[in-house]
């Protein structure tokens, strides 16, 4: 509602001038800039310019040769550049398998938890049964349930199963670990579509089945779809498990691979173009993902929120 | 839609069976999501719970089965000093980011709240940006900014006149907990922000108005309309900020990956880490996991209860 102020309304909000005088006053305050408001002004662009400059920075490190980067003043434009950086990267051939793991990790962790969560969904907004709302609080407080505390006994756990170091392995505690947020998401929107829609079309003449599929999926689909992206997203950034589920080398998915580079540069010289660009290479499809769907997403955010 | 009618479907006929059927379909529908919860979620948990009170560590890794020591490992954990440094060390830590990050936070949100259209378009971008960096693509970044050799971190304040050549700022634990909350900070703040403006904009401008009218000024305004209008948003996002920050395990990793010294920077989940994975000690690695995942739990309990309630 406030987002709809112009700059003068705000301001005259905040200072009605008193009814018998406003006339006379008005031409004389719209051009008053006010010092307080100037002050926000620079301070909101101080702050934006401070969490914008790390991303910034990664880009601009990406595209400058090493020679440039080691000299002893930063160079803060990338004139001259080059995507030097990106193929030498992609030269090291590690990148593509990073790519390819992390792809089918996290494709089937999204494919497998919308299905299983979307069922549950089903399940807790369209019936009442016994155990309901003890499942719906298991679900909040598994969905709380820290990675730290888990990871040893998860990682014994795939290891007796044979399942270090492989796909399934980890995907199978991915879809765990994001499956409980994924239905509380998903049953807020199933509960949306209201069942009188559905038992309507039954009526016209359609099938339970046929009267879901043509009626309500197609009223969902921004719910899957916000739910997917949750879930992508956190497949796709997860550092914690990865890092203990997949030990070897050519099973790296893309965060392992990028903490590769940060490993190196503790013992020896780092071409840290190379490192920004491996990092511009995870980061950036990311932020374009996040910056599409972020509306749909923050409807969701405050009740519980996407962080890793 | 309404112009296809035919006769009402003969399922609807027979009385009894779609209510029995209403029985069995939930359970059938939620099979799935508990099977896979189990697996990977409940059958680690109870090995967890059995092998924290055991005795389980290399010998058992080659085969010797592990034997039963009751409470030991508990106790063998919480008189270990070091324990108490790094419980110590985390609960500090996530305080004080929790504390930090809730305070800029807030402020961002007073100031989209305050400033014209187009500024906070650019500070909502700049937010958004932060926000949708993954953590590892972030702590790259920042390793880079921090680097000693030729972090731009140090360069700067070199030239504002501080000696800060060749600065290793991970090498003392203190400065490396700076540098940890610099950049949880960083991450952390925008969720906020997005959310205290969210319930910035719902504080009614009448009630505010009234409150002008009767003579308060911009500070009481703020101490007794806004905060406690936006109070119920304080303390959810406060209390997700330091569940959240207790389990900082990507941030430190990377910190430490660039070059510090563990033993003095270990917060809770890097020390199980470094027991478990790193020396093989599960039977006290898991419970101090159990610990964890109580103080998450007991912590969690407000949240949870909160969702519940905005639910119905």
């Amino acid at each position: 509602m406030n987002t709809a102020l112009t700059p003068h309304d705000a301001a005259s909000q905040n200072r009605p001038s008193p009814p018998a005088t406003q006339d006379a006053e008005r031409p004389k305050r719209r051009p008053v800039i006010r010092p307080g408001r100037i002050a926000a002004t620079a301070v909101a662009l101080l702050l934006a310019m401070a969490w914008a400059f790390p991303v910034y920075w990664m880009m601009n490190s990406s595209l400058l040769p090493n020679a440039v980067l080691t000299s002893t003043t930063p160079v803060l434009l990338p004139f001259g550049g080059s995507l030097d950086n990106f193929k030498a990267v992609f030269e090291q051939g590690t990148f593509w398998p990073a790519l390819g793991m992390s792809l089918s990790i996290t494709l089937i962790t999204v494919f497998v938890c919308l299905l299983f969560a979307f069922l549950a969904a089903l399940a807790i907004s369209r019936f009442k049964f016994r155990g309901r709302k003890a499942f719906v609080l298991a679900v909040l407080f598994i969905q709380m349930l820290p990675a730290e505390g888990m990871f040893i006994a998860q990682y014994k756990m795939m290891s007796s199963l044979n399942l270090l170091n492989n796909v399934i392995g980890i995907s199978i505690i991915y879809i765990a670990a994001v499956v409980p947020f994924t239905i509380w998401m998903l049953r807020g929107f199933v509960a949306g579509v209201p069942a009188e829609l559905e038992e309507a079309a039954m009526v016209d003449g359609l099938s339970r089945t046929q009267a879901f599929f043509r009626i309500t999926f197609p009223l969902l689909a921004p719910g899957l779809v916000a739910s997917g992206v949750y879930a992508f997203l956190q497949a796709w950034n997860e550092f914690t498990v990865a890092l203990v589920i997949l030990q070897k080398e050519e099973y790296r998915t893309l965060p392992l691979w990028l903490r590769g580079f940060v490993q190196a540069s503790a013992t020896r010289a780092t071409d840290w173009g190379q490192v920004m660009a491996a990092s511009t290479l995870v980061a950036v499809p990311v932020i374009i993902f996040f910056l599409i769907v972020q509306g749909r997403l923050t409807s969701g955010l405050v009740a519980g929120a996407v962080k890793g | 839609m309404a112009a296809v009618s035919i006769p009402a479907p003969q399922r609807a006929l027979p009385p009894t069976s779609p209510r029995r059927r209403r029985q069995v379909a939930p359970y059938l529908l939620l099979l799935p999501a508990i099977a896979i919860l189990l697996l990977a979620l409940g059958y680690p948990m109870l090995w967890q719970i059995i092998t924290s009170t055991q005795s389980f560590g290399l010998m058992q890794q080659f085969g010797k089965p592990p034997t039963f020591v009751g409470i030991d490992n508990y106790l063998k954990v919480f008189t270990d000093p070091e324990t108490w440094a790094v419980v110590g060390r985390s609960v500090a830590f996530c305080l004080v980011n929790a504390a930090v990050t809730l305070i800029v936070g807030v402020g961002v949100a007073l100031l989209m709240n305050a400033v014209s259209k187009v500024t906070r378009l650019i500070l909502q971008v700049a937010m958004l940006l932060a926000w949708a960096m993954p953590v590892i693509a972030s702590m790259t970044v920042w390793i880079w900014l921090f680097d000693w050799r030729r972090g731009l971190v140090n360069y700067g304040l070199n030239q504002l006149g501080f000696n800060f050549t060749n600065h290793n700022w991970l090498e003392n634990p203190l400065s490396f907990y700076f540098v940890a909350t610099v950049i949880v900070v960083w991450m952390s703040v925008p969720f906020v922000a997005f959310s205290v403006y969210a319930g910035l904009t719902q504080v009614s401008t009448e009630v505010l108005e009234a409150a002008e009218m009767d003579g308060a000024n911009s500070r009481q305004r703020f101490l007794s309309i806004i905060i406690p209008m936006i109070s119920p948003v304080l303390m959810i996002v406060g209390l997700l900020q330091v569940i959240w920050d207790l389990r900082v395990f990507a941030q430190i990793k990377m910190l430490q990956d660039a070059g510090a010294p563990t033993s003095s920077t270990d917060l809770l989940g890097t020390y199980i880490y470094r027991i478990g994975v790193g020396a093989s000690d599960f039977g006290t690695a898991s419970a101090l996991s159990i610990f964890v995942l109580l103080l998450t739990i007991a912590l969690s309990f407000f949240y949870v209860m909160h969702l519940v309630k905005e639910a119905s």
